[in-house]
């Protein structure tokens, strides 16, 4: 049915080759030089950079789904369900190997968002956000009711390994913080090419009209509820990360204001870096933890502020900072 | 029968308070496009301003009936003073831009509210006891209700129609309506749009302040109140449909019925049975029961 835009006469966004050579090569030397550099930084924060990484993995899955022209006020839902997988294959299954958790967080949240794709492929704009808040609070309800699985305190879990070994005490800190990393690089790289791809063509193209992607032969609903499915896989491995750098999972994960942080970490990215949602998800960290320790107070403020700062003054998210005008697509007609 | 009775009793109840916080809520939507967020917000603000101005009236020695006067008194000030602020100041630098994008502005607007209310009143709870006891309690047959909880339904069904009645029945009310038909439209007729929203919004946070205050007695003023009435109360005007009053009162309804009925029969389902639903509900009718649907434009 769609088969106009499944093999689509360009199939890249011009001059992708030799750019997609240059982000690799960039990629690969920026998560060496990363590693690196978190043996040196202090714990505080390299457990910082570790969750901007984690987080941002959400966030990323949200800018996924805002190239389509929706926000997901829910995505508490995928997160929390990767950091409970994770977190209950390590106390229940005795899976303890960081990167089968990673894997095993993002599986879950992908099954647990299946069934909810199509539903919510049908909707756009508050009611997409509103019916994903909505499901993020069902499973919140439902964790907090949930006395074998610590109810409204939630649970710990213990220290991961890596490749079979146990993690040596002075070592634990980085190791998380370097499986974090390479994570959130190898799902980076994917988001890209997934941005790139025809479906993420198509995606764009939906934000711009969605009735004219139809009208051209795709199918709108079909990209939505894959975009869901992907997001939910990127999430739920944010969440599964988070759990193991924390040590301890609570429904909180599921809440909608967590779900908030991570549109707000979305919007301040933009939708056309990837990026821009790590170095917009270590802005907001750093400005959590600075915020906390000298005007534990007014935090919200501060962050709530910045937020109105940021939507004002750049629209389009730091992203755009970098990113140049792409051409006559995003003309000056446009709202 | 006594169950189902004290079901239908807290499900109204519930319901009537709700209902006033969601039709300000369904009132921004309908004339300035958007879903505030920030609406708990302005309950919470309405709720403190209570509390304060009833121990006002007390430290006065006013004849405890003030502490009606107190609490209306209370909403007023928040949306006289609050609200030309937040959409003179704050707002209509965004009017026109994306829905969702809207809903983050207000989303940081809560989150600022947020710290304010605690530097203004604290941290510690509040307690409004005086107008509760004004009003002793009902027996209704072999039960007991506490007279405030009618007080409660007395005043959303005043709002209600006050507000039906004001939109529908006055020139002020034609003018927003024509407003929300086609803000364009309404302009180049020589309707001053602007003042059309200060006006809408004004009345909007004055609901949600009034519902603040009429529950100020009945529960502890804590930070963290408007959290829980945000979500909720979205979840009142999606399954009504948004910008539509009648929905709003239905919506109300039903949510206050489902909670109490969840509270009473299955406790476990108490904290999601409202949102279980709105997501029944946006399943069957996406746009909301008394919503029409949408051409969609090329």
């Amino acid at each position: 049915m769609d088969a106009a835009l499944t093999t689509p006469a360009v199939t890249r966004a011009p001059a992708t080759g030799r750019r997609r050579a240059l982000t690799g090569a960039a990629l690969a030397l920026a998560v060496i030089a990363l590693l690196a550099l978190g043996a040196v930084l202090p714990k505080w924060l390299q457990f910082l950079v570790t969750m901007a990484a984690s987080h941002g993995l959400v966030s990323l899955g949200i800018v996924l789904m805002m190239r389509g022209g929706v926000v997901s006020f829910g995505q508490g839902l995928v997160f929390a369900a990767g950091a409970y997988a994770a977190a209950l294959a390590y106390t229940r299954l005795g899976i303890t190997d960081a990167l089968g958790l990673a894997a095993i967080g993002a599986a879950a949240a992908t099954l647990v968002a299946a069934p909810f794709a199509p539903l919510l492929a049908r909707y756009r704009g508050i009611f997409f956000a509103m019916l994903t808040l909505a499901l993020s609070m069902v499973a919140y309800g439902v964790l907090v009711k949930t006395e074998a699985l610590g109810g409204s305190d939630g649970f710990n879990m213990g220290r991961a390994t890596i490749f079979g070994t146990r993690i040596d005490d002075a070592w634990v800190g980085w190791v998380l913080y370097a499986v974090t990393i390479g994570v959130s690089a190898l799902l980076a790289l994917l988001a890209r090419f997934a941005f790139d791809s025809t479906r993420g063509l198509v995606t764009l193209a939906t934000r711009d009209n969605e009735l004219r992607v139809e009208y051209l032969g795709g199918s709108v609903r079909r990209t939505m509820a894959y975009n869901f499915l992907l997001a939910a896989a990127a999430g739920g491995a944010g969440g599964a990360l988070t759990v193991m750098a924390l040590g301890h999972v609570d429904p909180n994960f599921s809440y909608w204001t967590t779900s908030g942080e991570f549109v707000f970490v979305a919007i301040l990215a933009g939708w056309q870096s990837v990026l821009a949602v790590f170095v917009a998800s270590t802005v907001l960290e750093i400005v959590r933890s600075f915020s906390n320790l000298y005007f534990p107070n007014t935090w919200q403020l501060a962050l709530g502020l910045f937020l109105l700062f940021v939507i004002r003054f750049l629209p389009r998210g730091i992203g755009s900072l970098w990113i140049e005008r792409s051409g006559t697509r995003r003309g000056a007609g446009r709202r | 029968m006594s169950l189902a009775l004290t079901i239908a009793v807290d499900g109204l109840t519930y319901a009537s308070w709700l209902f006033i916080v969601a039709l300000g809520l369904t009132l921004v939507f309908g004339v300035l496009k958007i879903l505030n967020v920030a609406h708990g917000s302005f309950y919470a603000l309405g709720a403190y301003a209570a509390a304060s101005l009833v121990a006002w009236a007390a430290a006065l020695k006013l004849a405890p009936a003030w502490s009606i006067v107190a609490l209306l008194l209370a909403a007023v000030v928040v949306a006289a003073i609050v609200a030309p602020l937040v959409e003179r100041g704050l707002l209509r630098f965004f009017y026109g831009r994306d829905e969702v994008l809207l809903v983050l502005v207000t989303y940081a607007l809560f989150l600022v509210l947020e710290d304010v209310t605690k530097l203004v009143w604290g941290t510690s709870p509040y307690y409004v006891s005086a107008p509760y006891a004004l009003f002793g309690n009902v027996e209704v047959g072999t039960q007991v209700w506490v007279g405030y909880d009618f007080l409660l339904v007395a005043v959303a069904i005043v709002v209600g129609l006050l507000v039906w009645w004001g939109l529908n029945r006055t020139r002020q009310g034609k003018i927003v309506l024509a407003v929300i038909h086609s803000a364009e439209v309404a302009a180049s007729m020589g309707v001053n749009v602007s003042r059309v929203y200060m006006l809408a919004f004004s009345v909007g946070i004055f609901l949600a302040a009034l519902g603040g205050a009429f529950t100020a007695p009945m529960i502890s003023v804590v930070p963290g109140v408007s959290v829980g009435v945000i979500v909720v109360s979205f979840a009142v005007v999606i399954i009504g449909g948004l910008g539509s009053i009648g929905g709003a009162a239905i919506g109300a309804l039903i949510v206050g019925l489902a909670r109490s009925l969840a509270v009473h029969l299955a406790p476990v389902a108490e904290l999601f049975s409202i949102y279980i639903v709105m997501a029944a509900v946006l399943v069957v009718r996406p746009e909301g029961l008394f919503q029409q649907t949408q051409a969609r434009k090329i």
